[in-house]
């Protein structure tokens, strides 16, 4: 083994703690797990770390196997699975004493859990149960709505602890499609947009509508259309949007024309909800079939920006 | 600020021209198929508008008959014709100018009320007509219709003028506002 490569893994080892050594050395799977036995790990740390280097000698350790253990290093955060569930497991229960949890491992690092929810003195319901998805590399979990309120902040606080955060935020942001919610708060909607220089030209992209051939029929607006296709294409880009099915607007605004109703002190309350079986294309469609001006309210642009469709707004 | 005038050009030799004026492309284009389809003596050209003022510094034929989509579903599209009604000349008022409300079928969809496009129309001395331009059966219908009233303000049928028409049309359909 190359001298440069021994020097790289010492400092490598070194950088380790000793609580995550042991941990970090089974991730790494190079050494044996015999080989790991013959080691003190209660010595010194500079002892320890010259009995793994020579235990790499012995192994033969290439460049490639020391950029591994580099990189599994670097992952500081070194999330492990079983703690998580335990840890989450455990807060339930110490609060609820009745209570179901399980979970499934599913891709990307994701973990499913399903929550049934008792009390002190009841069994847990097992029809009402709780759904969440929690992305482990991530600071984002999602849970379906069928929650009871007394139990959310309890979900919450389990959440919390079990993820070694400091406190778990609601957003206001609900939809139906898992896919839709992930791809929005992960920002991976747009990533079918290749390049901003399309070389298709406008007149073909334009979102659907019937080109016509007839030379009778002449389009005065050519111009005002091309505009409204290039701000709809701007605001709302080229790729698909993320599945949502509502967006909801609480208002508690003073009435602004200059009527009667203006004259209120008081703000006047009202929920404006938009609902469509796919809301964003609904959105990106108004302009284009004239139904709305170009540019839309930044209120409706702005819902996979900030992560929400459930919005308070108040007088400033 | 342009203003259309139905007698600052000279016609096309058997070609009669109409405008559409109204904010969904989609019903406009449809409607202008529609109207293509039928058997007409005269050549037809349909010109498309989302507003008026039409673009300046274009070669366009004279224009003999527009006709005002407003959808009844969209106060913006009521707003879109009530601004554009401010580009046309009065004398344009006399027979070539029509309005055509559509989404009557669909009530609970309407948010104009059949009133307002009825004063709208009154107030203009143009005719009103109603038609769901998005059931082909009765844009068929419409198309005809059109083509037809097409013909007489462009001159095409002999004995009648858009002048005519207006009146004819006048006493027998439109009551007046008062009646209402």
């Amino acid at each position: 083994m190359d001298e440069t490569i021994a020097e790289f893994i010492k400092r490598t080892i070194l950088k380790i703690p000793m609580t995550e050594m042991t941990t970090i050395l089974k991730a790494w799977d190079f050494l044996s797990e015999n080989q790991l036995q013959t080691v003190n790990f209660r010595q010194r740390k500079e002892s320890v770390v010259q009995h793994l280097v020579e235990l790499c000698e012995e192994n033969n350790a290439s460049l490639n196997d020391a950029a591994l253990l580099d990189i599994i290093c670097e992952d500081v955060d070194l999330f492990d699975m079983k703690q998580f569930k335990s840890s989450f497991k455990k807060v339930l229960q110490r609060a609820l004493k009745n209570v179901t949890v399980s979970f499934r491992d599913a891709e990307e690092n994701a973990v499913w859990i399903r929550i049934a929810w008792g009390t002190q003195y009841t069994k847990p319901n097992q029809y009402r149960p709780t759904y969440v998805v929690y992305y482990s590399q991530t600071p984002y979990a999602f849970t379906s709505l069928s929650t009871l309120k007394s139990n959310i902040p309890l979900l919450g606080q389990a959440l919390t602890i079990a993820s070694k955060h400091h406190e778990i935020v609601k957003m206001d942001l609900r939809s139906r499609y898992l896919d839709s919610l992930k791809a929005i708060v992960f920002k991976q909607y747009n990533q079918n947009f290749e390049t901003h220089n399309s070389t298709t030209p406008l007149q073909e992209r334009s979102l659907g509508l019937h080109v016509n051939m007839d030379s009778r029929i002449i389009h005065e607006n050519a111009m005002e259309k091309e505009r409204v296709q290039r701000v709809t294409q701007e605001t709302f880009g080229d790729h698909p949007q993320p599945q949502l099915e509502f967006a909801q607007y609480k208002l508690e605004t003073k009435f602004r024309n200059g009527s009667i109703l203006a004259e209120r002190e008081e703000p006047l309350r009202c929920l404006i909800k938009f609902s469509s079986p796919h809301l964003l294309e609904a959105l990106k469609s108004l302009a284009p079939a004239g139904i709305a001006d170009a540019p839309l309210s930044p209120l409706l642009t702005c819902i996979p920006n900030k992560k929400m469709n459930y919005f308070k707004i108040r007088d400033k | 600020m342009s203003v259309l005038r139905p007698l600052d050009k000279l016609p096309g030799l058997n070609t009669a021209t109409i405008l559409l004026v109204g904010t969904e492309d989609a019903l406009l284009q449809q409607l202008a198929d529609s109207m293509l389809k039928e058997d007409c003596a005269s050549e037809l050209k349909v010109h498309l508008a989302r507003s008026l003022p039409l673009p300046a510094n274009v070669n366009r034929p004279r224009i003999d008959l527009i006709v005002f989509v407003v959808n009844l579903h969209s106060k913006y599209s009521l707003q879109n014709t009530e601004e554009s009604l401010h580009h046309v000349d009065t004398s344009f008022f006399l027979g070539k100018v029509c309005f055509l409300a559509t989404g009557a079928g669909q009530e609970n969809h309407c948010i104009i009320h059949r009133h307002t496009v009825v004063k709208l129309a009154h107030t203009y001395r143009s005719p009103l007509l109603f038609c769901d331009l998005e059931v082909e059966g009765f844009r068929a219908t419409m198309a005809q219709r059109l083509v037809r009233m097409l013909q007489i303000c462009a001159g095409h049928m002999p004995g009648v003028s858009a002048l005519n028409l207006l009146s004819l049309l006048r006493s027998s359909e439109s009551p007046s506002v008062e009646d209402l």
